[in-house]
């Protein structure tokens, strides 16, 4: 296996496919992964994206297409001939090793040297040593991540693959370990691909963010991009909340697009603009909005003639229903910091945002 | 005071004493068979193995003496039956356990939708009984039967030659019939292995036969050990096989403890064997499992 030293480089995904029978889990996906990136693959249950981990690990084979990592082909390769490891969702530690030896397999299957010595090394980089005599079943649950991801690491692989690992955590261990591992990405250079359908997880730790559904991967960019920026509906709606308005192309002011917004005229950068024809689905995210009584005066983007029909206070913000003339309700967020008037159920209200917070879709798509 | 006292300790322990009535509730039947059919006739064992025959003379009429030279007399008149016991249970255990642990792998592996049957095959022979199967071998490998005389025209076997009475049919006729008792524990344990521990091995760099000597085996250890244990101990204590596919020359010590018990009316005798046999099995085991090392894996 010293060839897998070597092998390093982008993990490249041609034109990959995978079938069961009649279901495309995976639908003719291509994909750059560059090297010593933190990578996401973002999606429902049921989109295709561990199946993408597993034929990069070589535990399904592609109905078709290739997965190289920098000229390798490694599309036909066995897993245990790859040069990339997987931290399971379970874990999957082997139950009748102690922690060192479940750190040690890899390097012993391998035939390395100086075990002792990186797995004494792995095991302080998870804060675990001292753990390293006892068995899986004594550890917590996020300890036994903590193995999981060491028993990974200490292989240096060209390839980290991470399918759900904090899916077991409870909340506030989640933020710890998602914290901890971007921290550990950075440490030791590798390439992360992490499989996940939790979006803030996928937005804390990843730089590029893959978005997938239905075998296919619908939006990529960085965490930022994607939220500000959505292509589909779907991401819109998978990464956090969006309000969605019917409206239509009127005229051209500058870098902005004039939109018709159900009667009120509002400005949408040209750069934001996803559709390709005049009929528009016109996107707010609901802490962009802002709230106003009905006779204040506002300037921006403003639709009025709203009335309130629900509260909820959350602590941090609190989350309002706006139901707008046309029969729509609309979610806005307002931060609890004391800008915003005291508003009951029934209010009238107007909504107002900023101008560059517009992002608009194809009126056909959904 | 006193009174007031007693009856609130009595109400603070009430739901625990009340479990441990239920617990012993359910228990109680299987202490109450165990009384009955072990405990009981073993302390009748016990007693009757230091016994010396009657000064009468009687047949079956004996007296306690508590003689316990009884235990040495027996052993050293029976010292070939022992060994041979032992021997002979370890080759049938060893066999059954080279030819169940495959098959139990193939059904928990990659017997696909004829798992269930298969499994049934393997207890199919209990549907019928111990006695009988170990007949039919008799027959099938008996002077005229089908094996020997195929044998012989094959020329592979002297026309002389026979298969029954020899040791190779007793420890055949053993290995056939514990078998399942090797199969159903080893199936039990590899059924129970995680596929995603075989998975982490591959990408952890081990090959197909690593991963079963570093995982797989590992991991069914508790399944092996079960299933020699089960196959083990029965088969030194049994008496069917060398009876009816063996010679006297093949004879067990369950055959000499049997004899002793219905044919000779020697009763200390057979019941100082019985013990002997009892705690040699105990000891063993006990050495077996010790090292093997499987009590934090069972």
């Amino acid at each position: 296996m010293a060839e897998s030293k070597k092998v390093q480089g982008d993990l490249v995904l041609e034109h990959v496919t995978k079938t069961f029978g009649d279901f495309v889990a995976v639908d003719d996906l291509s994909l750059v992964i560059p090297k010593g990136s933190f990578f996401a693959l973002l999606g429902p249950s049921g989109c295709g994206k561990t199946t993408t981990l597993r034929m990069i690990a070589g535990l399904e084979e592609p109905s078709s297409g290739k997965i190289k990592i920098g000229d390798t082909d490694i599309t036909t390769t066995k897993a245990y001939e790859r040069p990339v490891n997987t931290v399971f969702q379970n874990y999957a530690l082997f139950p009748h090793l102690t922690i060192f030896e479940n750190v040690a397999f890899g390097l012993r299957r391998r035939g390395i040297k100086d075990v002792e010595e990186a797995v004494e090394k792995v095991l302080n980089l998870v804060e675990l040593s001292h753990l390293k005599n006892r068995k899986p079943g004594q550890l917590s649950g996020g300890q036994q991540q903590r193995i999981a991801l060491a028993r990974a690491v200490v292989n240096r692989p060209a390839l980290l693959l991470l399918d759900e690992p904090l899916g077991a955590l409870d909340l506030k261990l989640r933020r710890q370990m998602q914290i901890e591992l971007k921290w550990i990405q950075t440490e030791v250079g590798i390439t992360f691909v992490h499989v996940t359908h939790d979006q803030e997880e996928a937005m804390t730790m990843a730089d590029t963010i893959a978005v997938m559904n239905n075998g296919k991967i619908e939006q990529m960019g960085s965490p930022a991009d994607l939220y500000e920026n959505p292509s589909t509906v779907f991401v819109a709606n998978f990464l956090g909340q969006s309000n969605f308005i019917e409206g239509s192309v009127t005229g051209t002011d500058g870098d902005n697009l004039v939109v018709d917004l159900k009667g009120s005229k509002i400005a949408l950068p040209k750069s934001r603009n996803n559709a390709k024809g005049n009929v528009l689905k016109v996107g707010i995210r609901p802490e962009k909005f802002r709230l106003h009584q009905a006779n204040e005066k506002v300037s921006g983007n403003v639709l009025s003639g709203g009335v309130i029909t629900d509260i909820s206070f959350f602590g941090v913000s609190t989350q309002y229903l706006v139901e707008m003339p046309w029969k729509q309700e609309l979610m806005v967020f307002e931060q609890n910091d004391g800008g915003v008037p005291e508003l009951e159920k029934g209010d009238p209200v107007a909504l107002s945002w900023e101008p560059q917070f517009t992002f608009a879709l194809d009126g056909n798509s959904n | 005071m006193a009174i007031a006292h007693s009856s609130s300790t009595e109400k603070a322990f009430a739901p625990a004493k009340k479990s441990t009535r239920t617990a012993y509730f359910l228990l109680a039947p299987g202490i109450l068979w165990l009384l009955v059919f072990f405990a009981f006739p073993l302390i009748n064992l016990a007693e009757t193995s230091t016994k010396t025959p009657a000064p009468t003379f009687e047949t079956g009429e004996f007296v306690q003496t508590f003689r316990f030279a009884n235990f040495f007399d027996a052993f050293a008149a029976n010292q070939e039956q022992f060994f041979r016991s032992f021997f002979y249970a370890l080759c049938a255990t060893l066999l059954a356990l080279a030819i169940a642990y495959p098959l139990a792998y193939a059904i928990a592996f990659r017997s696909g939708p004829w798992k269930n049957f298969l499994l049934v095959m393997v207890i199919a022979p209990f549907f019928t009984s111990f006695l009988l199967r170990t007949l039919a071998w008799k027959q099938i490998l008996g002077a005229e039967g089908p094996v020997v005389s195929t044998l012989q025209f094959l020329r592979i076997l002297p026309s002389d030659a026979t298969i029954t009475a020899t040791a190779f049919s007793v420890i055949m006729g053993l290995t056939y019939n514990f078998l399942p008792f090797m199969t159903l524990p080893i199936y039990a344990s590899l059924d129970r292995i995680d596929y995603r521990l075989l998975e982490a091995s591959g990408d952890l760099y081990a090959n197909g036969a690593t991963t079963f000597r570093k995982v797989t085996l590992p991991l069914s250890m508790p399944g092996v050990v079960a299933g020699t244990l089960l196959t083990f101990i029965p088969s030194s204590g049994d008496y069917i096989n060398a009876q009816l596919l063996g010679s006297p020359d093949n004879f067990m010590i369950g055959n000499v403890i049997n004899s002793r018990f219905f044919r000779v009316v020697d009763y200390p005798t057979a019941s100082s064997l019985s013990f002997i046999l009892m705690a040699t099995i105990l000891v063993l085991v006990v050495i077996y499992i010790r090292r093997a090392g499987t009590d934090e894996l069972v």
